[in-house]
């Protein structure tokens, strides 16, 4: 392994144990609270997700500008976020922990995340690189040309995020001023 | 600072910004976005070839993703640890099979139902966010901060299916 690519595999150790330290600590990593998010009792999993994602797309943006970062947006369509999406819901509902959340569940202790759900997690990721051949024509149909926001519309990125922000601070005053 | 650390849980919003800083930092560094599912995958295709002794260069699935360990799939061996240490700190960690919850139903109150829901609910994950392209990390957060279309549809496809299944089960 060259030095360059061991220097990759301790960054990416280095940004998980700090990606679930804080998840852990968010709660996210409970079972009790992804499903009291998805029975909409308790919000604490769309907080840290559009908190995170509201102070992402600011740094990300500048970044962008300043040429330090580079965009890597995912290539898609309708069909394809919206069912895969909706399949991955019902695991999420079953399991009660997404991929990387089951991930820290595992390591606080919780052995339904470690044994059942990885072993369905791969098992799951296998049928589909086994049908893969099959579903490869259909996948591709309707993908997007275009594949943010800001490029579908050809407008700047600031046109999105500013509203979204006040969208999102909106929703939170909601959440808090209702108790959730 | 040792009071932070030993407390069970902090603020949603301070966690919430604190991920989204460790993405910046993520982009700049490792010029990578934070995600999840697609290790799965990459674990599928190298069981399959040290266990069932498939050919996997003839699986154009594995061909694309590459099976073997990389950034990411050490990120994931990192969450398992930080969030080891985290609830070690706070005295939370314990080994358990059945979640504690205060929303019972037999999937998960029984060893029999829990076993099945979990590896089930495993099996749509994979192959969801393999469908998707991503999961709650790779389209929910890091996908939507870049204001990415294929993300914001699939993040609100996940809770959509999410809250229906849920609402059904509990």
């Amino acid at each position: 392994m060259t030095a360059e690519k061991k220097a990759n595999l301790i960054k990416g150790l280095f940004t998980g144990i700090i990606f679930g330290f804080l998840l852990q600590k968010g709660g996210a990593t409970r079972y009790n609270v992804i499903i009291g998010q998805l029975v909409l009792e308790d919000f604490t999993v769309l907080k840290i997700m559009l908190t995170a994602a509201a102070v992402g797309m600011v740094g990300i943006y500048i970044l962008k500008n300043a040429n330090l970062a580079e965009l890597a947006p995912k290539s898609g369509s309708v069909f394809k976020s919206v069912t895969g999406g909706l399949l991955f819901g019902i695991g999420f509902a079953l399991l009660g922990y997404c991929p990387g959340t089951a991930a820290g569940a595992a390591g606080q202790g919780n052995l339904d995340a470690l044994i059942p759900g990885i072993l369905g997690m791969i098992g799951g990721s296998a049928i589909f690189a086994n049908i893969y051949p099959a579903l490869r024509s259909f996948l591709s149909r309707g993908e997007f040309k275009a594949l943010t926001f800001p490029e579908k519309y050809s407008i700047s990125p600031w046109k999105i995020i500013i509203p979204l922000l006040g969208a999102i601070l909106i929703f939170f005053y909601f959440l808090e001023k209702s108790g959730l | 600072m040792m009071d932070l650390l030993t407390l069970s849980t902090w603020s949603p919003y301070v966690i919430g910004a604190a991920i989204g800083i460790l993405s910046w930092f993520s982009f700049m560094f490792s010029r990578k976005a934070l995600g999840t599912s697609t290790s799965y995958a990459r674990t599928a295709g190298m069981l399959e070839k040290k266990f069932l002794k498939v050919d996997i260069s003839q699986k154009p699935y594995y061909e694309k993703i590459v099976s073997r360990i990389d950034w990411q799939w050490m990120l994931v061996v990192g969450i398992f640890i930080g969030s080891f240490i985290s609830a070690v700190l706070s005295g939370e960690f314990s080994i358990s099979f059945l979640p504690e919850t205060e929303f019972s139903s037999i999937l998960n109150t029984t060893y029999t139902g829990r076993i099945f829901s979990s590896l089930v609910g495993g099996v749509f994950l994979g192959f969801g966010s393999r469908f998707a392209g991503g999961c709650t990390s790779g389209h929910g957060i890091s996908g939507t901060l870049q204001l990415a279309i294929s993300s914001w549809l699939a993040a609100v496809s996940f809770f959509i299916g999410g809250v229906i299944t849920a609402l059904l089960i509990f």
